[in-house]
């Protein structure tokens, strides 16, 4: 059984081993005459002020803060939503019964204006 | 220990091939957008570079590896050069649990096509899940590290739009993995066999799985992350030659991924459109395995060129309609999906 994992971890390496081959290369193949200039930050043609290091809006972390509840909500229904037909009448009660709650939660969220974008 | 060498030198001569296969489609589809592209704004496109302008992608590699690689002077350098690994990492990774076609017979040898060597990796659709979220970090990195507001920007949106729309797209998975039973591509697929294909079953979860995958590529109607007019380049502003290069390669295996996932998931993925016996092929013969093969690699491409038809036809969201379409439609539509799946069972089975 765990065998069957051997070419799944091959691959992760193989993918990001091939990740650091091309980084390398960009590296070392081309040639590099670096100025000051060309080594500021960009800013279309301008001069650059001030630094990228500074406070963004709250709406970002509100937006992370809702995808891990209601990520979390999904992978519950993952492993029920394996054995659904071994489940039954039962397993569709207890889902309908996290289904209201998830409900009354998003329903909440709307209402005070969590999805709300300005 | 011998079946554990055979195992390995089977994984590394299907990680070649798969790798090469990855990379010419990437190659491909650059050109394919390019020509398409130039289709449909009657003009030409790439036709210089070879018969038909062919070795265009190749010309293009060439350049970007011979280029100037510039770090910015205010960028977190090590994070800088770390994130175009994860996000070129990642887009090879997803192959791992992709299934090509069913088993070949060689020696009385089952063989696996795609890199799953065993069919029992039952983990298929939750591993390339969790591979989506880790690409994620790649992009939000990058625009970090870069220390440039364009960058920062750039990466903020992506995290914030692939983070949301990634729940939807679970939950229209959620309905396929209840008609399935299983996880594993290689059952969604053997549960399609005879054109009882999941887009006529799951309608629903065919939209949003297809608006969703749009949003995770980065694409048009949703490439807010690279608005070329509003943030120059987005998170890849300040990366130059092959490092830019990996970005853009990235993104064009992403696409044949996410095409593959639908042919996989929605559109039958390698199974025949006719049975296998009127054809007259043996289960289990090289012929067959190569008819599965042609048949799923010709999905992929009616789907990735489906995408580049979409690119250069529809317009771009503006950020709080990507939110408000992600959050208050895509989302209760996925779990009305689920209900009516678990409806649809009850009835039917």
């Amino acid at each position: 059984m765990i065998l069957d994992y051997i070419p799944l971890f091959l691959t992760v390496i193989a993918g990001f081993g091939l990740g650091v081959i091309f980084k390398l290369l960009a590296e070392y193949l081309g040639e590099r005459r670096g100025t000051a200039v060309k080594s500021s930050t960009y800013e279309s043609g301008m001069i650059p002020f001030g630094t990228a290091r500074e406070r963004y809006s709250v709406k970002f972390y509100m937006v992370a803060v809702s995808f891990i509840i209601f990520d979390i909500e999904v992978v519950f229904l993952y492993p029920w939503a394996v054995k659904f037909r071994e489940l039954g009448t039962p397993g569709i009660a207890a889902m309908a019964v996290f289904f209201i709650i998830l409900l009354l939660g998003y329903l909440y969220e709307i209402r005070k204006g969590g999805f709300e974008w300005e | 220990m011998d079946s554990f060498l055979y195992i390995l030198a089977l994984a590394g001569i299907k990680l070649g091939i798969v790798f090469t296969l990855v990379l010419l489609a990437a190659a491909a589809l650059v050109y394919l957008e390019r020509r398409i592209a130039g289709i449909i704004q009657d003009r030409l496109g790439p036709n210089r570079t070879g018969p038909f302008g062919l070795l265009q992608p190749f010309a293009d590699v060439t350049k970007l590896l011979m280029k100037e690689d510039i770090v910015p002077e205010a960028a977190n350098k090590k994070i800088h050069g770390i994130a175009p690994i994860i996000t070129l990492g990642v887009a090879f990774v997803v192959y791992a649990v992709i299934p090509f076609g069913d088993y070949i017979l060689i020696n009385g040898e089952k063989i696996y096509m795609g890199l799953a060597t065993a069919p029992d990796i039952n983990i298929g659709i939750l591993f390339i899940l969790a591979m989506t979220s880790v690409g994620i970090y790649g992009i939000t990195l990058a625009g970090w590290s870069s220390n440039n507001k364009y960058s920062l920007i750039g990466g903020l949106r992506s995290a914030a739009q692939m983070v949301s729309y990634e729940i939807a797209m679970g939950l229209a998975l959620v309905g396929v993995v209840m008609l399935t039973g299983s996880f594993g591509l290689s059952d969604i697929v053997r549960h399609q066999d005879g054109w009882l294909w999941n887009i006529f079953t799951q309608p629903l979860g065919f939209i949003i799985f297809l608006t969703a995958s749009f949003a995770e590529m980065n694409r048009t109607p949703f490439d807010l992350p690279e608005a070329d007019a509003e943030l120059v380049g987005g998170y890849n502003t300040e990366y130059s030659g092959m490092k830019f290069g990996m970005f853009f390669l990235a993104e064009y295996a992403n696409m044949a991924t996410s095409s593959a996932i639908i042919a996989l998931v929605y559109l039958g993925g390698w199974t025949l459109p006719v049975p296998a016996e009127t054809l007259g092929l043996e289960d289990g013969s090289v012929l067959l395995g190569l008819a599965q093969f042609v048949t799923f690699i010709v999905k992929i491409f009616a789907m990735t060129i489906f995408i580049i038809w979409v690119r250069w036809s529809i317009p771009r969201f503006r950020y709080d309609q990507l939110m408000h379409l992600g959050w208050k439609i895509l989302l209760p539509l996925g779990l009305i999906n689920l209900v009516l799946t678990a409806v649809g069972i009850k009835i039917f089975a």
